[in-house]
């Protein structure tokens, strides 16, 4: 841009509208690409029914379709393998964090900066209202199209996404304001960069903060909950999952890789390591699971929002009943393990 | 052609001290022979060149405590395998591995906590063990530090931690991450009540463990060399394929970039927290 400014003046405008042009396409492509690559396999039954209903004609048939639709997924959620759901969270078309608030939040008024070090896009914060009260939101937001996800660093965070995300949580907290955090990510960032700007020290003092924070934290897994990257901005008074998300320690195959120097093990180490919704629940690490109506969340986003939406509204209510204190929310977390205790 | 071959990094990660039975040793660190009763004598560092040999939880106490000050705490409090971590595909066991460890290095869990005094100030003490599931923080791990913590608080006095662990213990899945947001408010409880906690980083505190309590000291210290980050450069290598440069993730790294007060060779570490646990214990 700058070398044609500096031959043509003229000519720079034309040239922002031609890449312009160019990006725009390119995503469309990528988009329309992915609609049809991002089936997954188990789901190829589904989508075919999905697609003769759209094409049925009288009630009868409909009804007919319909009932079988249920059915199909009934037995193939039942049946996925842990691998499968490892997949189904990382979906690329499950609705990411910008397309919950956008749907359950009248507006949203995104700020930048942690006022440190620069701005990280791969988490977002800002001011959001719901239901005509102002709530702090926060969170990481992997991408809809290609371009996005590389802009947004596929949702992995440095450590200015980290203090970003503090910033708020203050903000909140002087201001009295609940905070919403939707956590959706494969990691914080491994990056030398990001060591040397302190990534473990960013996320740790996070989790001091929110351990300690007088205000109402609600924290939400919508996909993938990857470890210290994602506990950094969910540590809340109510912790909840979708019934498809994943939320885990480290990555199955990451995992694989350590104890068996094999990430084809992956499969086993999902099983191993426990990562779905009901899991956490049974170990009481999250509150509630959220149910994912038609079919998943990627493929019925308007009810899976509606679902949130409700739980946030619900949350909220106690909120102003004065239900979460910290204290409460210490003694939850510090319940949290299971140890033997030989006397 | 060896000679295009990129050179590797050379990891700090993987050190292992190799003390043999003999009388002389050679020191990884400098590549000298040194007698074994040299380094005995000198708390297992390198008298030519500073090199740390790796110790266990136990002999740093008793390098650091003044004699038969130390009363160990929890002890009772050990690992148990909450997720069934038992994979007979590859014939894993959780509950064996912990076992063999307990064994091998006569510990119970990957930190060993009590009461202590240093150059006479009445501490609560932590110090990890490596040689425990590589210092793994699992359920049990979080539990203990906690516990020692809420001493601390309770007794009003100061807390000193050494660390040295791989990270988050894989075994215990998800409940071992809950352990940073735990031992994150262990650390603040000491805060609120106005107790001193010092983080003493060793070789190597990473994952995990640097994501949460050891990071948040109220003064962090490092023993040389040692390697302390968030993401394992294997990881880091893997993902972006880039050659880190020599001296990535060290403790002199980490001093450099602001994250760690001071690094005190493991001989001068007595004195050195002596004098801060003095100065800083609640009057």
């Amino acid at each position: 841009m700058l070398y044609s400014r500096s031959i043509r003046p003229g000519a720079r405008s034309y040239c922002i509208e031609e890449l312009g042009t160019a990006l725009a396409k390119l995503s469309q492509n990528n988009n329309s690409r992915g609609t049809a690559a991002h089936v997954l396999p188990f789901e190829k039954r589904i989508v075919e029914l999905e697609a003769r209903l759209e094409q049925a004609e009288d009630d009868d048939t409909r009804n007919e379709i319909t009932q079988e639709l249920e059915r199909e997924r009934e037995q193939v959620f039942a049946q996925l393998t842990p691998w499968q759901r490892v997949e189904l969270a990382r979906h690329a078309q499950r609705p990411k964090m910008m397309d919950y608030a956008s749907r359950i939040f009248e507006d949203f008024i995104e700020l930048h900066g942690d006022r440190v070090s620069g701005e990280d896009t791969a988490m977002v914060g800002g001011i959001a209202r719901f239901q005509g009260q102002t709530v702090i939101l926060v969170g990481q937001q992997k991408g809809n199209s290609t371009d996005e996800r590389i802009r947004r660093n596929y949702g992995m965070a440095y450590p200015a996404g980290y203090r970003k995300a503090l910033r708020m949580f203050e903000m909140a907290e002087r201001l009295h304001l609940p905070i919403v955090t939707i956590v959706d990510t494969q990691g914080a960032h491994p990056h030398p960069d990001a060591e040397q700007r302190g990534q473990g020290p960013a996320i740790a003092r996070n989790l001091l903060y929110l351990m300690g924070i007088k205000t109402a934290v609600f924290s939400v897994v919508i996909g993938e909950g990857g470890s210290g990257g994602a506990l950094g901005i969910a540590v809340g008074d109510w912790v909840c999952m979708f019934e498809h998300a994943i939320y885990m320690v480290c990555a199955p195959e990451r995992c694989a890789e350590i104890l068996w120097r094999d990430a084809s093990k992956k499969d086993i180490a999902a099983a191993a390591l426990r990562i779905t919704a009901h899991d956490l629940k049974e170990f009481s690490v999250i509150d509630a699971v959220l149910p994912e109506p038609g079919g998943g969340a990627h493929r019925a986003p308007e009810a899976a929002a509606q679902v949130l939406a409700q739980e946030i509204e619900q949350f909220l209510v106690r909120a102003k009943n004065g239900d979460w204190t910290p204290e409460r929310r210490q003694e939850k977390f510090r319940k949290m393990g299971v140890w033997r205790d030989v006397v | 052609m060896p000679f295009l071959k990129r050179r590797r990094f050379v990891s700090v990660i993987g050190r292992k001290s190799q003390v043999p039975d003999g009388m002389w040793m050679k020191c990884p660190g400098c590549n000298q022979a040194v007698t074994r009763k040299e380094i005995d004598e000198n708390q297992q560092v390198c008298t030519h060149c500073d090199y740390h040999h790796r110790i266990g939880a136990r002999k740093r106490i008793e390098f650091l405590v003044d004699p038969g000050s130390f009363q160990e705490t929890h002890m009772g409090l050990q690992s148990a395998d909450p997720l069934g971590f038992v994979v007979e595909e590859t014939s894993y066991s959780y509950p064996k591995k912990v076992k063999e460890s307990t064994e091998k290095s006569g510990m119970t869990e990957a930190i060993v906590t009590g009461f202590a005094s240093i150059e006479n100030t009445r501490t609560v003490l932590g110090a990890m063990e490596f040689g425990f599931l590589g210092g793994s923080m699992g359920s049990a791990l979080g539990e203990k530090f906690c516990r020692a913590a809420d001493d601390a608080v309770r007794e009003r006095l100061p807390m000193v931690v050494f660390s040295s662990s791989g990270g988050a213990r894989m075994m215990e899945g998800i409940l071992s991450l809950m352990q940073m947001a735990k031992t994150a408010d262990g650390v603040r409880a000491m805060n609120a009540a106005g107790v001193p906690f010092i983080s003493v980083l060793t070789h190597p505190t990473t994952g995990g463990v640097w994501a949460s309590f050891a990071s948040l000291g109220d003064i962090i210290l490092a023993e040389p060399h040692a390697h302390i980050g968030f993401a394992g450069p294997r990881l880091i290598e893997g993902a972006l394929k880039v050659k880190l440069p020599e001296g990535f993730q060290s403790a002199e790294y980490q001093h450099e970039y602001g994250y760690v007060d001071q690094i005190v060779s493991r001989t001068e570490m007595r004195s050195v927290l002596g004098k801060l646990l003095a100065y800083l214990a609640p009057q």
